[in-house]
């Protein structure tokens, strides 16, 4: 297993966001998080990046204790990378310095390699005309792509996507989503949480339905989306077609 | 479509020229009464001889302008030493650490005490009180004490000033950084610090104003810079002349540094934004 978690507990004072969740995320598979806003997705993806401290369990990364306390998280953050709802690009700094930030000062990259590296990544995703542009001059669905680039640009070996294309106009989506569908095409192991359930039906390789901090179901895609197990799991999928969102 | 087109440039245009004129003409009738009305006073006569004298002006700016390379001086050491302290005052104050409770006490009560007392006290207490202490040249210098106090006060309003630009950028920022791995003081380094410097820099230069200004206050313990120059010309011709032409020097600073700040500003902006709301 790439990454596993056993019995994850997190608590904002008296109340409990994630009561008791375990996962397994294999090398190279899409595991989607799905659930009803509060559910525990957004907060179990800051954990994994060790954003968060955590009340109680473990957290594993190639079969190592990520969550032991006094453990330097920075390491670990360079090989587990994140993506925002909001994108949470430097406004200050053009697509370029955004990119080679954190290789430049993290890893001692030189510049001029960090450059060619990150304008390869620019290439591949549409963007290399954007490497001078200020993130405020460019459109929702490239600020994120950068954002992804940016989290590439750190070579991490799990990618964590926090509902990326939540705050994307509907149209430009679908780039975001393409860029997921590539990563993973590459063998990136990827955990994102979404909203976007036909996107999570065709891209997982596992599905988990949260709901109050505990995973509910989880299993293939065909399994979750079609025959689910458990009433509250039939319930939220219910809204879900209700609403015309699958 | 060209009639919309010409007819809204049309609008525009008159639009600007509206309000050009109502500038002109509300500046105008400004300037006007006070040319006008100042004069009729009963004693302009005696203001102008003593406040205006061209005569005195033309005598004592010369010396003036020597006097203030002092003000300059103490400025341009003061100000990095404020910049410096302050940034570090308040980083302290941010800091979350449970190590650095003691400092973050320290820092909270060294700019409530600061800040407490007048700076003209600061500068007696320290300027007179330090040397006082029997301290070797030139450590006893009341130009240096006298600049310590303008530094430990200053700071302290600056601190404030930058704390508030760090804690009005977004958590998420930080979030962003750190899970790209970079440590606590690389992210307020890159990333947290450039921004709130940029935040804050209109109530920085508004204190580097007036901190320009409160330079003067030095010369009430001891060396004689413009302010003082000022006083003994005063008393030399009898006339408040020389203090109009200290305060034009002054102004001959102030000004051209808070244009210059917003003109920077305002490239900053349109640099790094695309868009602006009509007015």
């Amino acid at each position: 297993m790439k990454m596993s978690v056993r019995n994850l507990v997190k608590s904002y004072g008296n109340h409990t966001v994630l009561n008791g969740i375990s996962l397994e995320i294999a090398e190279g598979t899409v595991v989607t998080l799905i659930g009803p806003s509060g559910s525990g997705k957004s907060t179990l993806l800051r954990c994994l990046n060790l954003l968060e401290p955590i009340d109680d369990g473990e957290v594993f990364l190639d079969g190592e204790d990520i969550s032991l306390p006094g453990l330097d998280a920075n390491p670990i953050r360079q090989r587990v990378g994140m993506v925002f709802q909001s994108f949470n690009l430097f406004p200050h700094m053009t697509v370029m310095e955004n990119i080679i930030l954190s290789p430049t000062r993290t890893r001692g990259v030189a510049k001029a390699a960090a450059r060619v590296k990150a304008l390869e990544l620019l290439e591949r995703f549409g963007l290399a005309d954007k490497a001078g542009a200020y993130p405020d001059q460019l459109s929702g669905g490239q600020q994120q792509r950068v954002a992804i680039v940016r989290a590439l640009a750190v070579e991490p070996e799990v990618l964590l996507l926090d509902e990326i294309t939540s705050s994307l106009d509907p149209e430009l989506v679908s780039e975001v989503l393409d860029v997921v569908r590539e990563l993973k095409s590459t063998g990136m192991t990827i955990v994102l949480a979404t909203h976007e359930m036909g996107f999570a039906r065709d891209t997982s390789d596992l599905v988990c339905v949260l709901d109050g901090g505990r995973i509910i179901e989880q299993g293939p895609p065909s399994q979750v989306f079609t025959a689910p197990q458990s009433e509250r799991a039939q319930l939220f999928l219910q809204r879900i077609i209700a609403s015309g969102r699958l | 479509m060209v009639t919309t087109t010409s007819r809204r440039a049309a609008y525009e245009k008159t639009r600007k020229r509206r309000s050009i004129a109502v500038a002109a003409i509300s500046s105008l009738i400004v300037v006007a009464a006070i040319v006008i009305l100042v004069p009729q006073m009963p004693r302009w006569d005696r203001v102008r001889t003593s406040f205006f004298n061209g005569e005195v002006f033309r005598d004592s700016f010369p010396r003036l302008l020597d006097a203030f390379v002092l003000d300059v001086k103490i400025f341009l050491w003061s100000a990095p030493a404020i910049l410096v302290l302050a940034m570090l005052v308040a980083m302290a104050r941010n800091s979350r650490s449970p190590a650095l409770f003691p400092v973050r006490v320290f820092t909270i009560a060294y700019t409530d005490i600061m800040r407490g007392v007048p700076v003209l006290l600061w500068i007696y207490l320290i300027g007179f009180g330090v040397p006082g202490l029997g301290l070797e040249r030139p450590w006893n210098s009341p130009l240096l004490w006298g600049s310590v106090a303008l530094v430990l006060t200053y700071a302290s309003y600056v601190a404030e000033v930058f704390r508030a630009g760090i804690e009005s950028i977004h958590e998420s920022q930080r979030a962003a950084a750190r899970s790209l791995g970079l440590t606590h003081w690389q992210t307020m380094r890159h990333v947290v610090i450039p921004q709130a410097i940029r935040r804050v820099v209109p109530p920085l230069m508004n204190d580097m104003v007036s901190l320009q200004k409160d330079v003067a206050l030095v010369s009430l313990i001891g060396p004689i810079e413009i302010l003082r120059r000022a006083g003994v010309d005063k008393s030399k011709f009898a006339n408040f002349t020389p203090y109009v032409a200290a305060a034009v020097i002054f102004l001959c600073i102030t000004i051209p540094l808070t244009r210059t700040t917003d003109y920077l500003l305002e490239r900053e902006r349109r640099r790094t934004t695309g868009t602006r709301v009509r007015s």
